[in-house]
């Protein structure tokens, strides 16, 4: 079968070059650098560690740590993309903490009863509306009194700190519920092995399928097509990464107390010797990946998606073709808001308590996640794996110098300097090919 | 009715249908300083109507008000003879009104077949973006203008000045645009590229379509032009046939505002 499309009308052939090429099956050469840094910071890390940091309860920790400051980065990048910034994610992701916090345990327990079994759900959910709506406030002030986003959301950044302050006077709330517990991970967030194959077999099906749809799609309009090796090479890649993911997860064996009780609870008996039950997918892990999807959707196939970019490349162009850039603006910025309340309730559950600190610095963490991942802060530029992959990158070197034992001010110094050279050689990548 | 009557219209073209476009009497201020102060325009189905003036003379700023980027203080504007309140671009493209802007408004990030759509794209049953579809009338759309073109997943910002003007036109085109608003279309590009826009002003005109074309340079609308409206310090210095008049004659009008006799003088033509 032949893999070119059909001959062009007119003989005309522009010289094209490598970047070119891939541009047009669409396919980022960045991302090849991301993975390959990730690579490189791994194995190192492992070496240095005398082989630590490779190793299954690592890597999930590692994942699980992400998780929290990779959905928020989502929404960065769609910030900044339309030329915005937030500095506010890590004190509004306090204060959404502290208000879910209280509300799941001062709140909830004397109208449903202690332990109810929606109060996790509430809890989210409440979570994920007061962020918007703290969102599409400042975003509102951002667009509509066109107050830079620099200014009202450091304004923000001071403003939600004090109010999570301010929600029990400085206490710290806890425990949570034992169904919101989860969401945070540790041993009653994972889901257990079987899920997790399951999971992982989906999403394989799931990657093969789409690039198989959207392969017949160009087809039929006669458009160029990947070659179908590149095809088979990126939808395997996707798969081997999944599957990885799931082998990795179900590698980390369970502590054998937690095991024993685990079966006993199920009604089993617990062998002489006992045996290996694996962790299996973290449930943090699993919302930061539907949040990828989601968002990607979001930025890729809708219309909302197209908006945000192209505000980002002519805010002026985009309002003269008629796009209502102020709306689109402030449902960023609430969506921003809508992904800080799942990573503040993602927070208080890995702590198991609402404090007034939670979230302090994330704000940068989140932007050089969304920076490190290739988003461009001229604005118009950006991807959501991108991002993800930065905060993986970000998180990979933090908890790697925690296991070689960093000094705390020395990881600072090198997370700030990798930042830079990160954002300077992508500098670089854009002005030579680009 | 208090606002003037089309008199100029009357005069320039006896005997001849309802006008497509009329800007009767349009104001706007900007702190204080009149842009374009009761200024009347008209537009014939198929007539090009050339905009002339210095920079700063508010022929931009008049057509802005047309293209629903600016709300005039006052006047109105009447399209197929019905008054039709225009308060926004999305407005003005409903009323089948597209301007290629000078600057040409693109968004320099994304590919062809987004910045054509971009506000009008098409979606798929599901509501998603239907990029195949958009793709492929992209094609056919800048297959017209620019049989050569191959460029269609890059940003526009990686193509040239007459690769980028086609997408512009294309993007105005591609919705059965009735009235053409062009400011400055040929101010970037080469003789060749100016001549291909030539052409298909022409060939526009012929499909019945009005176009307004704005420039500081008489030269490049005299010939193409059916009727040019001068412009001088917001007000209108007087509308004339180029038939009817020399170049010089214009340019005098451009330059001192002076009104030649076959002009139809307006309220800002030099009073002798």
């Amino acid at each position: 079968m032949t893999e070119t499309a059909p001959a062009p009308a007119s003989p005309v052939r522009e010289a094209r070059g490598l970047a070119d090429r891939l541009r047009e099956i669409e396919f980022d050469p960045r991302m090849i650098g991301m993975v390959a840094a990730l690579a490189v910071i791994w194995f190192g890390f492992n070496w240095l560690s005398d082989g630590a940091f490779l190793t299954p309860r690592n890597l999930w920790n590692l994942l699980v740590q992400t998780a929290s400051i990779a959905i928020m980065a989502c929404g960065m990048v769609l910030v900044i993309v339309t030329r915005n910034i937030d500095l506010s994610v890590g004190s509004m992701l306090g204060f959404v903490g502290m208000v879910v916090g209280l509300v799941q345990v001062r709140l909830l327990p004397e109208l449903w009863g202690l332990e109810h079994p929606l109060t996790w759900l509430a809890s989210l959910l409440l979570a994920m509306a007061l962020g918007g709506l703290v969102g599409l406030l400042q975003g509102a002030l951002i667009a509509y009194l066109a107050i830079p986003s620099f200014i009202v959301t450091l304004g923000g950044l001071l403003v939600w700190r004090g109010a999570a302050w301010w929600v029990t006077q400085g206490q710290t709330i806890a425990p949570m519920d034992s169904r919101f517990r989860p969401l945070g991970g540790g041993i009653e967030g994972a889901i257990g092995t079987s899920a997790s194959w399951a999971i992982g077999i989906a999403l394989c099906a799931v990657i093969c399928l789409g690039a198989a749809l959207i392969r017949r799609r160009r087809k039929r309009f006669g458009f160029v097509l990947r070659p179908l090796w590149a095809e088979i090479a990126i939808a395997g890649l996707g798969c081997a990464a999944v599957l990885a993911m799931v082998l990795v997860a179900n590698a980390y064996i369970l502590p054998a107390g937690v095991a024993r009780r685990l079966v006993e609870a199920k009604g089993g008996t617990w062998p002489e010797g006992g045996f290996s039950i694996g962790h299996g997918l973290a449930v943090p892990v699993l919302m930061a990946l539907g949040v990828g999807v989601v968002i990607t959707f979001l930025a890729k196939r809708l219309r909302f998606g197209r908006y945000v970019f192209a505000i980002g490349g002519n805010p002026e162009a985009a309002q003269l073709s008629g796009v209502n850039t102020r709306k689109v603006l402030t449902l960023v910025f609430g969506l921003m808001g809508v992904l800080v309340g799942i990573s503040a309730c993602i927070s208080t559950a890995r702590l198991n308590a609402a404090t007034n600190a939670a979230g302090t610095l994330d704000e940068l963490y989140v932007i050089a996640a969304a920076v490190i991942g290739g988003t461009s802060l001229a604005g118009g530029v950006g991807t959501i794996a991108g991002a993800m992959l930065g905060a993986l990158v970000m998180q990979s070197l933090q908890s790697g110098m925690v296991l070689i034992g960093v000094d705390a001010p020395l990881q600072n110094i090198v997370v700030g300097i990798v930042l830079v050279l990160a954002v300077w050689l992508d500098g670089l990548y854009r002005k030579r090919l680009g | 009715m208090s606002i003037a009557e089309p008199a100029v219209l009357a005069e320039t073209h006896p005997g001849q249908g309802k006008p497509l476009i009329e800007m009767r009497e349009i104001s706007i201020a900007f702190g204080g300083i009149k842009a374009v102060d009761g200024a009347s325009v008209d537009l014939m189905p198929g007539e090009v109507v050339g905009l002339l003036g210095h920079n700063g003379a508010g022929k931009s700023t008049l057509i802005k008000i047309l293209s629903g980027a600016y709300k005039a203080d006052s006047g109105l504007i009447r399209v197929d003879g019905e008054e039709v309140t225009v308060s926004s671009p999305r407005d003005a493209k409903r009323h089948g009104i597209e301007t290629i802007y000078q600057t040409l408004a693109l968004a320099d990030n994304v590919d062809a077949a987004a910045n054509i759509f971009l506000g009008r794209e098409l979606l798929t049953g599901w509501g998603t973006l239907d990029d195949a579809t958009m793709e492929s009338e992209t094609r056919k759309v800048m297959g017209r203008l620019n049989p050569h073109f191959r460029r269609f997943k890059e940003p526009v910002k990686a193509l040239s000045g007459g690769q980028r003007q086609s997408v512009a036109i294309a993007r105005a085109i591609y919705f059965n645009a009735r009235v053409l608003i062009m400011d400055e279309p040929t101010a970037a590009l080469g003789p060749a590229e100016t001549k291909q826009v030539a052409e298909l002003i022409l060939q526009l005109k012929k499909q019945g379509i009005g176009i307004f074309l704005i420039s500081h340079d008489l030269h490049d609308v005299f010939d193409l032009a059916d009727r040019v409206t001068v412009m001088k310090n917001g007000k209108v210095v007087g509308t004339a046939r180029t038939a009817d008049v020399t170049q010089d004659e214009v340019l005098g009008m451009i330059i001192s505002g002076k009104c030649p006799p076959a002009a139809v003088a307006g309220p800002g033509a030099l009073k002798t």
